[in-house]
């Protein structure tokens, strides 16, 4: 126990940057959701307030995972993935529907989403999974931590839940690219998807939902038919495009305003802000999400061991891949999926699981190095 | 291998992929920061216009138009709520599709439906796709709302008239603004779906019953539903108009009708008011103001009975007989022929190698003016006919207001022809042949009037001289203002006759009805005056009537006023097709008169109105 704690470092203008960082960007979403939100019935009470409530919620996760050491975490992550696989399961037979998913269990008066959880879950097993001993070979290095997300994907994509799937995959293949596949086998398997990939799209096609399908081939031609399966991307588009170079003001964005824009302060939250500040606020929020990723990015290539540089990468692909394909898709880049935007969107599970995650960076930043001092 | 040496080997490889992870990720940040830019910077101002229109949704409110009441205050058109269904372009996802579900749920033409949706005018504009909808398609469009985006149903004001088919003629209809109408100057400011006057007094008076649209900006959202009115425009209600008319005694004058097909006129010889005005055969403008298929279009102006035709303005007929009454004011006031001046009546009167018959074969005997009108000799006629010419009969029948319009306030009133050799000049490019005279002294011929010029005449005569236009229109009521305006009456100046002229033909008239052609409108409540006709549809038709097809057979007119001494009332009857004027058209006359005798109308003003009529009584009554 003593050597640990010699291990920690005391908080320095790293922490400081990191912290103001996550806190601005909570804060322009707050902003966003409640300019989108302000005239509508939040329930109990008005959307910002939740977010609130959701982020000191946040806050509290963040401050376990940063002070709580990863490596007796890492310790819990097979059974944190069992109990994720369960509440996947248990969402599967009891859980609230929602537009035609079934995503939430509902406690109290709130419902999470256990597949946001299932993310951290993931990133946790394969960290701990490949930071043990060396291993070798494909069996070991790509098919068991493959056997091991399968579950989780399937449960999640059976909600359905495209959007957290994705990321779910995209978590696993950056990992995989990143220790799991070594230089010579990584052009076999590119090469290998490539000639795949009609087989797989094929598969992957006939097994989405109708409204998923629309959405995809809305993404290739959304002009084509204005308040049909484009219109939330044309809206989006709309909202952005129109906030031109400094945006129409807080409260000032018609798209948003009139609910043109669906889902505003969820999916579509980046067109909110885009509409009301207009190309140079979108510039500051590229920019903290680039320093934030950056600094995140410092920490993975810095820890003290294959573990901590595991969990950063794992938790640095995920963010990054949500705020890529969710802008990306607001600006009609990428099909519309649903992935909320870290820390902007509206959003309990998501939020708490991002700040939990972002604290877990930390944490891996606090302990390292220490081996050379 | 050390295992020391594979763990820095993995640490170098781990930092070297960290690296490529960090190049990615810029060069995906630095694409869709480029994106964005194209979006907001290059493409900005576009996107702006787009969300511009995005927001609004121009609602055109429709006025609700003037109500139009009979003089007394009884509703003769009002408006009730129904039903119309709109659609929006911007806001439909696929034309065709909708096209199709509307044509399916409301059962309408396909093809209309597509008409009316690319007819011109912007595409954030809603478009009327069907007015006058029933509740159960209001309500079947409603249920469906979520399948037929910009689609909806909105309630309106629409064209009632509560009576059916009375005063049909006179009233008009309304109908969707044509697009020919919608070019021309008097109706600028109006837009597709806009209904306007499209026949009788709606038409004539549109402007005045029209009122004025306004109009809803109103922001609206994703779904259709209406956040926000922007700018309210409130519809400005059309005026309210009286008419002269009296239901009580209009609704008489359509039922002695019946089904034939002819037109009674009855006005106020005084002032020029119309009491009643009806046609037959009618039509319902409840129906006329519904969208018509082109069929049903088709059906109406194909009817042989031509029931669209107003036969009291726009009917041209011979006047037969009752020229005649024109004819004994020209005679003594052209010195043609002297009260007591006689002549001989055999049946017959020679010109040139052909015999004119009087109706009566074995003729009158010697007649002088008085009963040459009480029997309706035609050789008396023939005679001063032919000896004025029929350029100094022009000249009095045109003092009548023949061959001219009488100015009455409906659209498209037809003149008749009161010919001259002028006009035979002008109009036939020959010459006037000295028998056509004798012809055009009995009214047959080239000459023809409408019922309507008829009733003028007669009441002119009634009046001795003086003549007003006849009106329908009495009051008009400001809905802005509230102002009930008394519109006056139009005098249309006085015949150069003596006084002494007027007595002699009115005591013959007179005589008309109790000793002569007339007898049968003799009334035990009034004194009642007039003249028969009888007017030639085929000149060489003979034989006993039953005879001949009803389409060859003469018209019956009966032209009257009452009371004799102080004349309240002119009535002209004409009956399509009757026969003669003493036997068909004159018991109308009378029935019609004893009518307005027993409802006391002669009593200037003082009529007791309507309950619902206190508004305008009270606004009208000049104090």
């Amino acid at each position: 126990m003593m050597d640990q704690l010699t291990e920690v470092r005391r908080f320095d203008s790293f922490d400081l940057r990191y912290v103001g960082l996550i806190l601005a960007i909570l804060g322009l979403g707050v902003l966003s959701i409640h300019s989108v939100t302000y005239d509508q019935q939040g329930g109990v009470a008005p959307y910002y307030l939740k977010q609130l409530m959701w982020i000191s919620l946040g806050a509290g996760a963040f401050l376990v995972m940063w002070v709580w050491d990863y490596h007796s975490l890492a310790r819990l992550a097979y059974p944190a993935y069992a109990l994720v696989l369960l509440m996947l399961l248990f969402v599967l037979f009891e859980g609230r529907a929602s537009k035609g998913a079934q995503r939430w269990i509902a406690l109290g008066p709130f419902s999470f989403q256990p597949s946001e959880f299932a993310k951290l879950a993931l990133i946790l097993v394969l960290a701990h999974y490949y930071s043990k001993a060396p291993r070798r070979g494909w069996l070991q290095r790509v098919i068991l931590p493959g056997l091991l997300m399968l579950p989780g994907l399937l449960l999640i994509l059976k909600q359905p839940d495209l959007g957290s799937g994705l990321s779910f995959v995209a978590v696993f293949v950056v990992m995989l690219l990143m220790v799991g596949v070594r230089s010579q086998a990584l052009g076999v398997m590119l090469l290998f998807s490539v000639m795949l990939f009609p087989f797989v799209w094929e598969g992957v096609w006939g097994s989405l939902h109708d409204y998923q399908r629309q959405r995809i081939m809305a993404f290739i031609n959304p002009d084509y038919d204005p308040g049909g399966k484009g219109y939330h991307a044309l809206q989006s588009k709309i909202a952005i495009g129109s906030g031109e170079l400094t945006g129409k003001g807080l409260f000032g964005g018609t798209q948003t305003q009139l609910k043109f824009l669906p889902e505003g302060h969820t999916d579509f939250v980046f067109a909110v802000y885009a509409e009301e500040w207009g190309f140079l606020g979108v510039f500051v929020l590229l920019a903290l999400f680039v320093t934030l990723i950056w600094l995140s990015l410092e920490i993975a290539s810095k820890a003290k061991d294959q573990l901590g540089a595991l969990l950063a990468v794992g938790i640095v692909s995920m963010l990054s891949f949500c705020v890529v394909v969710n802008i990306g898709m607001t600006v009609g880049m990428f099909p519309i999926v649903g992935i909320p935007l870290p820390l902007v969107s509206y959003g309990g599970s998501a939020t708490i699981t991002t700040m939990a995650s972002l604290g877990l960076l930390l944490n891996v930043k606090r302990r390292r190095l220490s081996l050379f001092y | 291998m050390a295992s020391g040496n594979y763990a820095e080997n993995e640490s170098d490889d781990f930092h070297r992929r960290l690296m490529v992870l960090r190049v990615g990720l810029l060069l995906v940040v630095a694409l869709l920061s480029l994106r964005l830019w194209h979006l907001q910077v290059w493409d900005g101002a576009y996107y702006l216009d787009l969300s511009k229109n995005n927001r609004t949704r121009q609602v055109l409110l429709e006025p609700a138009r003037g109500l139009i009441y009979d003089r007394n205050g009884v509703l003769l058109a009002n408006n009730v709520p129904s039903f119309s269904l709109y659609v929006t372009l911007d806001e439909v996802k696929d034309r065709e599709q909708l096209i199709g579900q509307l044509s399916d749920l409301l059962d309408l033409d396909p093809v209309l439906i597509r008409k009316k949706l690319t007819a011109k005018g912007g595409k954030s504009l809603p478009r009327k796709i069907k007015d006058r909808m029933t509740l159960h398609d209001a309500v079947l469009i409603e249920s469906h709302r979520l399948e037929l985006s910009g689609v909806m149903v909105q309630v309106e004001s629409q064209r009632n008239y509560p009576g059916g088919g009375m005063a049909a003629h006179l009233l008009g209809y309304v109908g969707e603004i044509s697009a020919d109408q919608l070019e021309r100057p008097e109706f600028s400011g109006l837009h597709q779906g806009s209904v306007v006057g499209q026949y009788g007094i709606e038409k004539f008076f549109d402007r005045h019953v029209r009122g004025q649209a306004g109009q809803k900006n109103v922001e609206v959202d994703a779904h259709g539903n209406e956040k926000r009115e922007v700018v309210v425009e409130h519809p400005q209600a059309g005026n309210d108009l009286y008419l002269t008319i009296d239901v009580r005694l209009q609704k008489v004058a359509e039922d002695l009708l019946g089904s034939e097909s002819g037109a009674i006129v009855a006005l106020d010889p005084t002032n020029g008011d119309i009491w009643a005005m009806a046609s037959r055969p009618g039509f319902d403008p409840n129906v006329l103001s519904r969208e018509l298929t082109p069929k049903q279009w088709g059906e109406i102006v194909q009817d042989e009975g031509h029931p669209l035709t107003n036969r009291a303005s726009q009917g041209q007929y011979p006047p037969g007989s009752t020229f005649k009454v024109p004819m004994a004011v020209a005679a003594l006031e052209s010195e043609t022929m002297a009260q007591y001046s006689t002549v001989s009546c055999n049946g017959g009167y020679q010109f040139g190698n052909r015999i004119y018959r009087d109706w009566k074969a074995v003729g009158h005997g010697a007649v002088a003016l008085h009963d040459a009108l009480v029997h309706s000799c035609d050789v008396y006629f023939y005679t001063i006919g032919q000896r004025m010419g029929i350029d100094v009969m022009a000249e009095y029948g045109k003092e009548f207001g023949l061959g001219q319009d009488t100015g009455i306030e409906l659209p498209s009133e037809r003149s008749g022809i009161m010919p001259s050799t002028v006009w035979k000049q002008k109009a036939k490019n020959t010459a006037w042949l000295p028998g056509e005279t004798i012809s055009a002294a009995i009214g047959q011929g080239y000459v023809t009037v409408t019922p309507l010029q008829m009733a003028s005449l007669i009441g002119t005569v009634a009046n001795n001289g003086v003549s007003y236009r006849p009106r329908l229109v009495h009051a008009v009521m400001d809905r802005t203002t509230g102002n009930l305006q008394e519109l006056l009456t139009v005098p249309r100046g006085k015949i150069k006759a003596k006084p002494e002229t007027f007595r002699i033909v009115k005591d013959a008239l007179a005589d008309v009805v109790t000793k002569g052609t007339a007898t049968r409108a003799k009334s035990s409540l009034v004194t009642i005056a007039g003249k028969t006709g009888t007017a030639q549809v085929a000149a060489l038709q003979t034989g006993p009537e039953e005879s001949i097809p009803k389409k060859f057979r003469d018209h019956a007119w009966f032209v009257a006023f009452a009371p004799v001494e102080s004349p309240k009332i002119a009535v002209v009857v004409l009956s399509e097709h009757m026969g003669h004027g003493g036997a068909a058209a004159a018991p109308l006359a009378k029935e019609l008169i004893e009518t307005f005798i027993k409802l006391n109308l002669s009593a200037p003003a003082a009529t007791p109105g309507d309950p619902t009529a206190k508004p305008a009584r009270q606004a009208s009554e000049p104090l």
